[in-house]
């Protein structure tokens, strides 16, 4: 069971040790009303496939595409989503907050 | 991240040992600085408020953006005595998020009637206590006010340096208690970390009040002053 995110980061090293591409996503600012806090984790595998949460699940397809291209040329970036982002008429937080998401490679 | 560094953080915190992960931003370059060894490091004073306050968080520091990866291991608080006051606790620090157990050998005390939803033991101190790896941070209250069951579990916490450690009784009966605990070896330093008598001077009558003045001191003695660990260091 994936209880926290704690579980989560030992998730990433289990997957990685399967041989699977690792990257991590990390809530790393938030305004407004959130749904998650600052330090929660989303780790996801070049497949795709993802555990974890950085939000109540309004974003976390546009970081899974995200970490792809992490995975893709091994740069850490930082992304910002919210209703004042032009993203969000693709993907924004219906709760009115804004996140900023730390996403990079494990290597 | 590098993998070393992940699984480097995942050790730490399947051992309950502090740590914190500092990411720079900006280029991605990343550090783990382990509890013991946040005195000596640069940013001493920021990793230590950010690890007593428990919380992720971002920083500025000399013009860079810092991010701190904040891994503090969760606070356990044992009691010692199925007693009036324990019930009171049980409730109280399920709502405050943190983990109770209670300790009594005595099991016309230790009921699951009396206790619902609570972690209870119902043996001795001396058997059980070494099993549940204290350390700093753990709270013991002592709470059976009777030397036989409190006092092994007393040694324990302070042998551990628990970040907490309240007894109940009178000053005539610490007194005692202080001198039970030199004849075992321990020095005036460690025996002044004991909160005695029990909980914070708000003037509490009835068991429930005494837990919430319990409560109240466990918190104060997590987050307003730094962790004896973290002092040491």
């Amino acid at each position: 069971m994936i209880a926290s995110d704690d579980d989560i980061l030992s998730t990433a090293v289990d997957w990685k040790a399967q041989g699977r591409k690792v990257a991590i996503a990390t809530v790393v600012e938030t305004w407004g009303s959130a749904p998650r806090p600052v330090g929660s984790h989303l780790v996801i595998d070049g497949e795709g496939n993802f555990v974890g949460s950085v939000s109540g699940g309004c974003v976390e397809g546009a970081v899974v595409a995200e970490a792809s291209d992490v995975l893709a040329d091994g740069k850490p970036r930082s992304i910002e989503f919210g209703v004042a982002d032009e993203t969000a008429w693709r993907v924004g937080l219906s709760c009115g907050g804004r996140i900023r998401v730390y996403v990079e490679a494990v290597n | 991240m590098r993998l070393e560094l992940l699984k480097a953080l995942n050790d730490e915190r399947a051992a309950r040992r502090p740590a914190v992960l500092v990411t720079e931003l900006a280029n991605g370059e990343q550090r783990l600085v382990k509890g013991a060894d946040i005195a000596a490091d640069p940013l001493a004073e920021i990793l230590d408020t950010a690890l007593r306050a428990g919380k992720s968080r971002g920083v500025e520091h000399e013009g860079k953006n810092l991010f701190l990866t904040v891994q503090a291991p969760p606070v356990r608080i044992f009691c010692i005595g199925a007693v009036h006051i324990s019930q009171a606790m049980a409730p109280m620090t399920a709502l405050a998020g943190f983990d109770l157990t209670i300790i009594d050998p005595r099991t016309a005390f230790a009921t699951p009637e009396r206790f619902p939803n609570v972690a209870l033991l119902a043996e001795w101190p001396q058997d059980v206590v070494p099993k549940l790896g204290l350390d700093q941070y753990t709270a013991m209250c002592l709470l059976t006010h009777d030397p036989k069951i409190d006092d092994p579990a007393l040694l324990a916490a302070l042998k551990a340096d628990c970040f907490y450690i309240g007894a109940l009784g009178s000053r005539k009966t610490h007194a005692k208690r202080l001198e039970r605990m030199r004849a075992e070896g321990i020095g005036d330093n460690a025996l002044s970390r004991i909160h005695a008598p029990i909980g914070l001077d708000i003037g509490s009558v009835t068991p429930a009040e005494i837990a919430v003045s319990i409560l109240g001191e466990i918190i104060a003695a997590l987050r307003k002053k730094p962790l004896r660990a973290e002092k040491a260091a």
